[in-house]
């Protein structure tokens, strides 16, 4: 499971990373998300991977999964999820005041310093 | 008062949302909130720094849950001394804020109040996932306020800014899951106990997390490889905003010096004191980069984005000495550093408002309406902010190069005075620029309004009052400088006595 489970990650951040540094806006925020969902993930794992553990603590258990990387997973997600919903809206922003998706748009530099 | 340790968080949180209760209500009120719950949170935060004053580390558990279990808040010397600042920061860009900018946008007030309790809680806190948490909370602010206003330049800076501030958010993540995952605890005091007693085995994968950690704070920072968006999202905020954020790349290294003398500083075994090699040569490095910036900057903004920049260099370099003096020296250093460049920040956005179409570009164009006035602000500001006595600036940069040992002084002498010569050039030429090379002015343009002077005397006047206050201001930062190099103290204060035989 340990194998499956980081190569998944592994390829999770890698192709999130990829498209992060793509020149579009809406690769670069696909991107972010499929990072965020590989660092979850992540997070997750580093507890240590067990399976059907108890997270809370009850009579008769004696096999237990580390509870406090799920905690820290649920922060990320909620902060996560909040970002990307914000990220898009901006992206959008972004189309609507440039005219164009690029991130480094240069024809919106050139007329500026014209107009000086 | 035990419960004095949480206000610095609450007030802004109750003040930011009370202020979001009503949407389209007049303005006036919610200046008079956000005036008040300023003024109040310096007040506590003065009285924070007089209880820390003492020489105790005191924490506040939250829910009673004690360490190393619950999330604490510590406060020390060094995090009174952050709150205060930030609070007399805050202070001064609200005051100037009150003068219009706050109605370009909505919410101006309450984003601003969330935004004080995110730095706030990240000075405060003793947990580092907690830490995470407060970095969200500034950020996100920050991302909302940096696009106050509008306009093409705000929404391209921000994209930027939200995108690279994202990925740095995930490697924090990544780099608390290593951490975590090592050491089996999130709160710092225990963190540093772990540290020093860990399989040699698991050490590599810690080290690893400890570097990508230092990426994350060096990008809040903006050292050298990671300052890129800096200049641009500085120099197109909204002037207030660009005063508070003064703060922002503090944060930076206020985390810095927390996690790296604190986690894995002196007596963290194999692992002590291993970054500050790596920091001290790209602290240099951006401390030459942010002296030709200063120079290259063709913008009243941009230049002082540089000299922030330079700022940075200057405080990054006394981290990486790690010696009690050094710190005590860029510590304070850096109460004058916040303070000026906040209040250039504003005094370059009124100059602009006055000059018209020329706005903050260093070109000759028309004279602005209060010459006296704005020229008497801006000779002050660039004396101090170049470090020429009797002010602020000379005395703690001539602090810092006197703390430096024979090694060091060949490097940082010579940067750190070229990077002010630099700073000297640039700003002398664009001052001459503005106020000499003007056309005509308009004697019934737009003049200062008494909060923008306000919010100007504050940040600016407060320079003159750092180097009359030297003494005692000094006698605090060394005094925070020896506490913060004090590991042993600080464990003792926040963890339990080891119990006898039932350690796991």
């Amino acid at each position: 499971m340990e194998a499956l489970f980081a190569t998944v990650t592994g390829f999770l951040a890698a192709s999130g990373l990829y498209l992060a540094l793509r020149g579009r806006t809406f690769p670069v925020v696909v991107g972010l998300t499929l990072l965020s969902y590989a660092v979850n993930l992540f997070l997750f794992s580093t507890g240590g991977l067990t399976t059907n553990g108890a997270a809370v603590i009850e009579d008769g258990v004696d096999y237990y999964a580390d509870p406090l990387p799920q905690a820290l997973v649920l922060t990320a997600i909620v902060i996560g999820f909040a970002m990307t919903a914000f990220s898009v809206i901006l992206a959008m922003r972004v189309r609507g005041d440039q005219g164009s998706d690029q991130v480094n748009d240069q024809r919106a530099e050139e007329p500026k310093e014209e107009r000086s | 008062m035990q419960h004095l340790i949480i206000l610095p968080i609450l007030l802004p949180l109750l003040s930011g949302l009370l202020m979001l209760v009503r949407r389209d209500s007049v303005v006036l009120p919610r200046r008079a909130i956000a005036l008040a719950s300023t003024l109040l949170l310096f007040i506590v935060s003065a009285l924070l720094v007089h209880q820390s004053a003492s020489g105790q580390i005191t924490y506040y558990a939250l829910g009673d849950w004690q360490p190393p279990f619950g999330i604490i808040l510590v406060l020390d010397r060094l995090s009174a001394l952050m709150v205060c600042l930030t609070s007399f920061l805050a202070l001064g860009s609200v005051a100037y804020a009150c003068a219009g900018d706050d109605r370009k946008g909505s919410n101006f007030h309450g984003l601003f109040q969330l935004q004080l309790m995110g730095i706030n809680g990240a000075f405060l806190t003793g947990d580092i996932f907690n830490l995470f948490v407060f970095f969200e909370v500034l950020l996100i602010a920050s991302y909302s306020l940096l696009m106050h206003g509008g306009g093409k330049d705000r929404t391209q800076a921000g994209f930027h800014y939200v995108a690279l501030n994202l990925a740095g958010s995930s490697m924090f993540l990544i780099a608390l899951g290593v951490l975590y995952g090592t050491t089996g605890t999130l709160n710092m005091a225990d963190m540093a106990q772990k540290v020093a007693a860990l399989d040699p085995e698991r050490l590599g994968l810690l080290k690893a997390g400890a570097f990508l950690l230092l990426v994350v704070f060096g990008l809040k920072a903006a050292i050298l490889p990671l300052y890129f968006w800096l200049p641009r999202a500085y120099a197109s905020a909204p002037a207030p905003v660009a005063a508070l954020f003064a703060i922002m790349t503090k944060v930076g290294v206020y985390a810095i010096l927390r996690v790296y003398t604190l986690i894995f500083g002196g007596s963290a075994g194999e692992l002590a004191n291993f970054v500050q090699p790596w920091l001290w040569w790209f602290a240099l490095a951006t401390l030459a980069l942010g002296g030709v910036g200063v120079l290259s900057a063709r913008d009243l903004r941009g230049q002082v984005a540089y000299l922030i920049l330079i700022s940075v260099g200057t405080l990054l370099v006394g981290v990486s000495m790690n010696r009690e003096a050094p710190i005590g020296a860029l510590l304070y250093y850096m109460i004058h550093t916040t303070l000026v460049s906040g209040g250039l920040f504003l005094l370059a956005d009124a100059i602009g408002e006055q000059r018209g179409k020329a706005g903050a570009r260093i070109v000759p164009g028309r004279g602005v309406t209060q010459p006296a006035l704005l020229g008497l602000l801006y000779f002050l500001g660039a004396v101090t902010v170049i470090g020429l006595p009797p002010l602020s600036g000379a005395i703690g940069k001539a602090l810092l190069l006197d703390a430096a040992l024979p090694s060091e002084q060949p490097w940082l002498w010579s940067l750190l005075l070229l990077s002010s010569l630099a700073g000297l050039i640039a700003m002398s030429r664009s001052g001459s620029t503005v106020f000499w090379k003007a056309g005509k002015r308009d004697s019934d343009g737009p003049r200062l309004k008494t909060t923008m002077l306000i919010g100007l005397i504050l940040l600016l006047g407060a320079s003159p009052l750092l180097s009359i206050l030297a003494g005692p201001i000094t006698a605090f930062t060394d005094a925070s400088a020896a506490q913060l190099l004090n590991h042993d103290a600080y464990l003792e204060a926040i963890l339990p006595p080891p119990v006898d035989g039932g350690e796991s």
